[in-house]
């Protein structure tokens, strides 16, 4: 048995890691893109499919990760994390989940690099693919639109859990040992939001407008319900092109032998792919600092000043979402087209300066000096965000277009529809609704609730009065396009919700006033012996109808 | 070789049966399929590409990842509906379970046939409840998701412990080892059955169902 690696098996395990490693972060951030992932087997094996899994690369992807690992390969003490958080729209973020590819000392010197080692990483990635659909954060990213978006970060060194808030929990996904150290694949993920979350969006009025128009005109009908990422081609499209991993020109073509394990033949053969994009060198050679990475990304992300942008480094979360129409010469953004045709008009919001709930951003948020900061911080960020969503295709709207530009999966309505409610407080859709909004909402506020009286009952006490507090024409605030699921403009001019504020204040019934009332009995009274005159001219008429009844 | 046994439990309501079963069932054949071997000269092979899909339930808040592969898909709908089935006319309880064994075909000299020896099962029991109002109903959709996921993590986490795996096998020998019929992918042989059980665990009424590739007919 060898105890020292040689060189080709060193050669082959230092790759192996490498694009584990990029693979690893591509299957993340794709299970945080809001969308259901579908690829297809092939029997034949093409070059590129590491692991034997059709994982597809995402351009942008990659090549954050590159920059992040900068030509380093985890080993103790410096893990390849990747954070996901989530940031509303009024620019509050909070961690969700940090995944962390360690490797320690263990180390399996027996195990054979190019055929166990293989498939065990394999095997690891398929266990990657199936865990994060079951952590909160999945389902919290598939609702992602109008209120938050879900946003990513790579960073290398030490791992850093702060942000995770207290209680979170760790789940393994995996290990597998090698002759170097074992390398060890884990989430930490956030507990104390997954509850509120479920539960709190599934009852969230929609005049927040979130996700309820995922059935309403979908911009591709033509899309069937999963889709296949293709983002190198949208990618080319937008003019921005990334070098996608094929173009590190190297290709992993495997074949195993069923003689010996030591006669494994692994060939690596470099060939050229067909997307002749530049490769970018440069980001290799980025000294990248772990620790001083969280510090710059947590003042980068809460100040949003334009400048930060420019710096050009891997700080800045990553929009998982995709935004279309952003400056083409921004290195961050990733630029593929989204459901959306265009760029998606600004929101309408309303400029609120944030009055930090102080205690609600103490629970939500760490004990961390930087998120801490964000109180004062954010309520420019707000401004800022708001005062530059007037502009379209300038540097910077890219922020801004950031957080709007997912409205929804199958949306191509404008976002200036949506009207945020006066909430001030961070996370507000996180916090119980005041009753202003709940009796705006039809799915809350039921007809016939003690909190609006019935029409019946207003119509008896007063003429054209209004049902409590809700209503459309006499609502405080504005609620604009309210739009159930399910409900389309098109084939039905009325859906549920206009339905219901139609018809929640009918006028009264007519016999039920009583000065109309009082006025048609008098009249009534006096054109009686009229009809009756009439009634007994028609008398033979009206025996026959009788007998014919009998 | 000591054959591995896995137990999940889930306790479900009606509808939901057939999602939870095929969430699980897919679970483990993710993690126990291959892409298809190509054999060439001087005994190398090598492997396919296996696609991934993600499955939302329509009456659990979860989602899976199966293989892409519809004869596969097929397969294990084709069962677990047989199962849901027995469950709904047995009229008991509401308790089964079903198992996924993965196995070795060893060959025996004739007359006898081929021996088809275990390496590791996965038995799901069931528990059908059954719920009066809706809002007893949309707790139980949220209830069960974070069941599942837990069942998922459970699962992967015995996959992680890498523990007996059947050797590579020579092209002659691929049959014994994997299932070589469906187009896309191969999974190691697996054979899927399922009890309807009473209160007691005892079988009141066996159905076994064997979904067995047989290339090798004796």
């Amino acid at each position: 048995m060898e105890t020292d690696l040689n060189s080709q098996d060193r050669k082959d395990l230092d790759k192996f890691i490498k694009f584990f490693a990029l693979k690893t972060v591509q299957v993340i951030v794709q299970a945080r893109l809001g969308e259901k992932i579908c690829t297809r087997s092939s029997s034949s094996p093409t070059g590129s499919d590491w692991f034997n899994l059709a994982i597809k690369d995402i351009p942008e992807v990659t090549h954050e990760a590159k920059k992040a690992l900068a030509g380093q390969l985890p080993a103790v003490g410096r893990s390849m994390c990747v954070e996901i958080s989530l940031k509303t729209s009024e620019g509050d973020s909070m961690e969700l989940e940090i995944w962390c590819l360690e490797m320690n000392e263990k180390c399996d010197k027996e195990i054979k690099v190019s055929y166990t080692v293989y498939n065990r990483l394999s095997l690891l990635l398929k266990s990657l693919l199936a865990i994060t659909r079951v952590t909160p954060a999945y389902r919290l990213s598939r609702k992602q639109g109008h209120e938050y978006v879900i946003l990513y970060r790579i960073y290398f060194g030490e791992v850093q859990l702060n942000g995770l808030g207290e209680g979170f929990q760790t789940v393994r996904v995996g290990t597998v040992g090698t002759p170097v150290g074992t390398i060890t694949l884990s989430c930490a993920y956030r507990i104390n939001l997954a509850f509120m979350s479920t539960r709190q969006f599934e009852r969230t009025p929609p005049i927040m407008g979130i996700i309820i128009d995922h059935f309403v005109d979908r911009p591709f009908p033509s899309s069937s319900p999963m889709h296949p990422c293709n983002y190198r081609t949208a990618g080319e499209d937008a003019g921005v092109t990334y070098p996608s991993v094929e173009d590190s020109q190297e290709v992993c073509t495997t074949s195993f032998s069923t003689s010996p394990p030591s006669q494994c033949v692994f060939t690596v053969t470099k060939a050229h792919f067909q997307t002749p994009t530049p490769v970018v060198t440069d980001t290799l050679r980025v000294p990248m600092a772990g620790l001083a990475f969280s510090h710059q990304l947590s003042s980068s992300r809460l100040s949003y000043q334009p400048a930060v942008l420019g710096v050009g480094s891997a700080d800045l979360a990553y929009p998982v979402v995709f935004a279309t129409g952003l400056n083409a010469t921004h290195p961050h953004q990733l630029m593929v087209p989204g459901k959306e045709g265009g760029v998606p008009p600004a929101p309408n919001q309303p400029v609120h300066g944030a009055q930090a709930d102080q205690e609600r951003l103490a629970t939500c948020a760490p004990p961390d000096g930087a998120h801490c900061a964000a109180t004062p911080s954010s309520s420019e960020d707000t401004e800022t965000v708001s005062n530059s969503s007037e502009g379209r295709a300038s540097p910077h709207d890219v922020l801004e277009t950031i957080f709007v530009r997912k409205v929804g999966a199958f949306v191509n309505k404008p976002i200036n529809q949506v009207t945020l409610t006066s909430l001030d407080i961070p996370f507000a859709m996180f916090a119980p609704k005041n009753l202003e909004l709940e009796d705006a909402d039809p799915m809350v506020n039921p007809p016939g609730s003690p909190e609006t009286e019935s029409p019946l009952q207003g119509s008896l006490h007063s003429d054209g009065s209004s049902g409590g507090s809700s209503g459309n024409t006499h609502d405080d605030f504005v609620m604009i396009d309210f739009k159930p699921a399910f409900s389309k403009d098109d084939i039905l001019p009325m859906d549920l919700g206009t339905f219901y504020r139609e018809f929640q204040n009918p006028p009264q019934l007519s016999s039920l006033s009583i000065d109309i009332g009082a006025q048609s009995m008098a009249e009534d009274l006096d054109s009686l012996p009229e009809k009756l005159a009439v009634h007994e001219k028609n008398v033979r008429e009206f025996d026959a109808f009788v007998e014919t009844l009998q | 070789m000591n054959c591995r046994s896995e137990v999940l439990e889930v306790s479900v309501e009606g509808r939901q049966v057939e999602e939870a079963m095929l969430a699980v069932l897919h679970t483990v054949l993710l993690h126990r399929s291959t892409g298809k071997f190509h054999y060439k000269k001087e005994g190398t092979y090598s492997i396919g590409t296996v696609g991934t899909q993600d499955v939302d339930c329509d009456f659990i808040d979860f989602t899976y990842v199966r293989v892409s592969s519809e004869e596969l898909d097929r397969a294990l709908r084709k069962v677990v509906g047989e199962f849901k089935d027995a469950l709904r006319n047995s009229g008991g309880d509401g308790l089964g379970q079903m198992s996924l064994e993965f196995y070795q075909k060893k060959k025996s000299r004739w007359p006898f046939s081929d021996e088809c020896i275990p390496w590791e099962v996965w038995t799901v029991k069931v528990h059908v409840v059954a719920l009066a109002t809706e809002q007893e109903r949309q707790i139980c959709r949220e209830k069960v998701g974070e069941k599942l996921c837990e069942k998922i993590i459970n699962i992967v986490e015995v996959m992680s412990r890498h523990e007996y795996l059947p050797k590579m096998p020579t092209q002659s020998e691929v049959d014994n080892v994997f299932d070589t019929g469906l187009r896309d992918v191969q999974p190691y042989l697996y054979k899927i059955s399922f009890q309807i059980t009473d209160a007691l665990g005892t079988s009141v009424t066996t159905t076994m169902r064997r979904l067995i590739k047989d290339t090798l007919a004796l």
